[in-house]
């Protein structure tokens, strides 16, 4: 199916300063799978160590939380768009 | 660089006093040249840690989209967050390293007793291993404006 991602301005150094990118994928999983694979770079700010999408990147399917969907099995339809929205979080070290 | 007027600084170091003893926390909205990063406007954000707001801030992806459809319609960018540390340096945490984002500009105000004190810029490194400190350059210039939710 073919999907647009959108790519968040933070991350767009790493992604050939593209704002968008466009893929077959049959799930969120395989269309982050193939822009990690062509934007190696981005792999360390979308995923921790073992492989999880880190708590502070959100992806979108048009606009649902694909938390709250089948998360990265989450189906794509043709014309859909991914968004990656990020949270941002911190604190002093206590 | 990142370039701070006056005004912006007041408001930022203001916002941490304000909130004392709870972090405080809020976008910057600017735009981003060769000669430096720019601040043009403020767009204060609600801290959503709710369970631990003294030590930690969070911005949800739906005040993510607010800040980003502030800026957008200010003709502006995104540029960077700020957050305070009660009580505590204006230097980035481990906590803060790995919640980071790379790109935008972090600044941190210390707040000690409720008084504004340092306040710094960061940068993630590319690696994510460390922050890259940010000068800040200080303008006179008179202040754009705060923008509101």
């Amino acid at each position: 199916m073919a999907v647009k991602l959108e790519i968040p301005t933070a991350l767009r150094p790493f992604a050939g300063k593209q704002a968008s990118v466009e893929f077959n994928a049959a799930t969120v999983g395989d269309a982050l799978k193939q822009l990690t694979g062509i934007y190696a770079d981005l792999r360390k700010h979308l995923y921790t160590d073992d492989g999880r999408i880190r708590s502070f990147v959100n992806i979108y399917v048009n606009d649902e939380d694909i938390r709250y969907l089948q998360k990265e099995n989450t189906p794509i339809k043709d014309g859909d768009t991914i968004s990656i929205v990020p949270s941002i979080a911190g604190g002093a070290n206590l | 660089m990142l370039i701070v007027n006056k005004e912006i600084a007041r408001v930022i170091r203001g916002h941490g006093a304000r909130d004392y003893p709870n972090e405080t926390c809020g976008a910057m909205l600017g735009l981003d040249r060769a000669e430096g990063r720019e601040v043009r406007m403020l767009f204060p954000l609600t801290n959503r840690r709710d369970d631990s707001p003294r030590n930690r801030f969070s911005i949800t992806a739906e005040d993510f989209r607010a800040a980003e459809r502030a800026a957008k319609d200010q003709g502006l960018e995104l540029v960077g967050w700020y957050h305070s540390h009660p009580d505590h340096p204006a230097k980035p945490s481990e906590y803060d390293r790995e919640h980071a984002w790379p790109w935008y500009s972090y600044v941190i105000v210390s707040v000690a007793g409720g008084e504004p004190r340092d306040m710094t810029s960061w940068l993630l490194s590319d690696d994510r291993s460390h922050f890259e400190p940010e000068e800040i350059a200080s303008l006179m210039s008179a202040p754009p404006g705060t923008a509101h939710r």
